[in-house]
């Protein structure tokens, strides 16, 4: 489970997160959406630690954010824009992030098959498509099997063949009881992974609860209809 | 441990680009060069020392920028990781640093070597100037760093800042003293220009340079003054401690930026 409390982050003058209370619950799929720049992306961030907050706190299943870095072996993250070094190869690069995890047992094979990888793994990283590299990231984030699994729009570049196996893939590990945690703009997604939404405009939490309850607030049966209403009743 | 992990990572992929390859060419090629037209003696090791004065801090700090802005998202992937911000920083800044350092070394080494400069010229005289444009790639690599951390989301910026100050310190910089000097030339200035002097690595360098050589007439205003008042032992001491301040100064700088940096 991740809990945020008031946390609160400002770029210059831009307030980018305003006193966000969340809990993310644990096992379920919470998916975050949100008009572009309402903060999805800052918020992930600061649970991995990449930005630090200005006030507030963020506890990952039990663990308090400190600057440590320990409690992000739990994690896996698939970052949105997927770029590493030019002359690395895939297969050098699974395995120097493994040898900095320290982990040397993974389910890397499976995931490579799965994602069709097999005839990249000796190219250069700079060769590869962009679907292929983000079917990297995944693999990165899959990997060492983490409690948590944070996806920042994992789907948009993927082809539709390995966009249906990688939701395949996270239903799955939804049922084995990981906390998944994802943002994206295709709304058909969400309503079809995500059991929990989060919805975030300017950096203030606009609705945090259970899908189905929204779509009888909203009396709506489309998400993305629901969501729509709630941007125009936003701005 | 972590560290050593990125830097055999970074190392791999540095050679594989090959472009750290061709700095050590140039160096094998200007030495080469220098050294054919102009004799094993002390001068051309005097003129491999004027090339690397201005030559070294120029691409090792265009360098430290440009491989923060380059690795970008990969400094996000990796600190996604389980893997603290020092070890990090050391990774990324060791990863760059050393290879420039030892592409330098050789570029310049193995011309040294089969020339025979090396057995006709004192050792001491070599490892000097061989010392000085290790310790000025370092320096300059982690100001290099320092610019693309301040200014790690505006590209233009940091780039400018890192080419003016450049210009300012490698070429500007005596013709800005002397200037100084002839304008207030009723002052006492010995002191100030000697101060003055210590807050430029590259000037430092040069005046190390200089004195060992014992080339007066080459040195320069801050040389002649730095010679006079510290006789060449005692200036050259100090200027080397100074050079390794000036080694720590960015490295400092730069983890702090590091470490608090939202990325």
């Amino acid at each position: 489970m991740i809990t945020i409390k008031g946390l609160r982050k400002a770029f210059g003058d831009q307030i980018v997160l305003d006193n966000l209370e969340l809990e993310i619950p644990a096992g379920q799929a919470t998916g975050i959406v949100g008009p572009n720049g309402s903060g999805k992306t800052t918020m992930i961030k600061h649970v991995l630690g990449l930005v630090k907050a200005d006030e507030g706190t963020i506890t990952v299943n039990g663990t308090k954010l400190n600057g440590h870095s320990d409690y992000r072996s739990q994690i896996g993250y698939m970052p949105q824009m997927a770029r590493y070094p030019e002359n690395m190869r895939v297969s050098e690069l699974l395995d120097f992030i493994k040898e900095i995890r320290g982990v040397e047992e993974t389910s890397e094979d499976e995931l490579i098959e799965l994602f069709e990888l097999e005839n990249e793994l000796h190219k250069p990283l700079r060769t590869l498509s962009g679907g292929n590299r983000q079917k990297v990231g995944a693999t990165l984030a899959f990997m060492f099997n983490p409690k948590i699994i944070i996806l920042d729009e994992p789907t948009a570049g993927l082809d539709p063949k390995s966009s249906v196996r990688f939701k395949k893939l996270i239903r799955e590990e939804k049922a084995n009881g990981k906390t998944i945690l994802l943002t994206t703009h295709i709304m058909s997604e969400i309503e079809e992974l995500a059991d929990h939404l989060i919805f975030l405009v300017e950096g203030k939490v606009r609705y945090d609860g259970p899908m189905s309850e929204l779509m009888n607030l909203k009396q709506e049966d489309r998400l993305e209809s629901a969501v729509a209403k709630m941007m125009e009743e936003a701005a | 441990m972590k560290t050593m992990t990125i830097l055999k990572y970074q190392w791999k992929d540095l050679i594989r680009g090959k472009w750290i390859i061709g700095y050590a060419l140039i160096y094998l090629l200007l030495t080469d060069a220098l050294i054919r037209f102009g004799g094993t003696g002390p001068k051309a090791m005097l003129s491999i020392s004027n090339i690397m004065l201005l030559f070294i801090p120029l691409v090792s700090m265009i360098y430290g920028v440009l491989f923060l802005y380059q690795s970008r998202e990969f400094i996000e992937l990796l600190l996604a990781q389980p893997l603290d911000r020092k070890s990090l920083f050391k990774g990324l800044y060791g990863g760059l640093a050393i290879p420039l350092t030892a592409a330098f070394l050789v570029g310049v080494g193995v011309p040294l070597i089969y020339s025979g400069v090396l057995v006709s010229t004192d050792a001491v005289s070599v490892a000097i100037v061989l010392g000085l444009g290790a310790l000025l790639t370092l320096i300059f690599t982690g100001i290099g760093f320092v610019f693309g951390l301040r200014y790690f989301d505006d590209k233009v910026k940091g780039l400018g800042f890192s080419l003016v100050s450049w210009l300012l310190l490698a070429v500007l910089y005596d013709g800005l003293i002397l200037l100084l000097v002839f304008t207030l030339g009723d002052y006492p200035l010995e002191k100030p220009v000697l101060a003055i002097s210590l807050l430029n690595p590259i000037d430092l360098a040069r005046i190390l340079v200089l004195l060992k050589f014992d080339i007066s007439a080459l040195m320069g205003y801050t040389g002649a003054v730095f010679s006079r008042f510290f006789g060449s032992g005692l200036g050259m001491s100090v200027a080397a401690g100074c050079l390794f301040l000036w080694l720590g100064l960015p490295l400092w700088r730069g983890n702090r930026l590091f470490l608090r940096k939202d990325f």
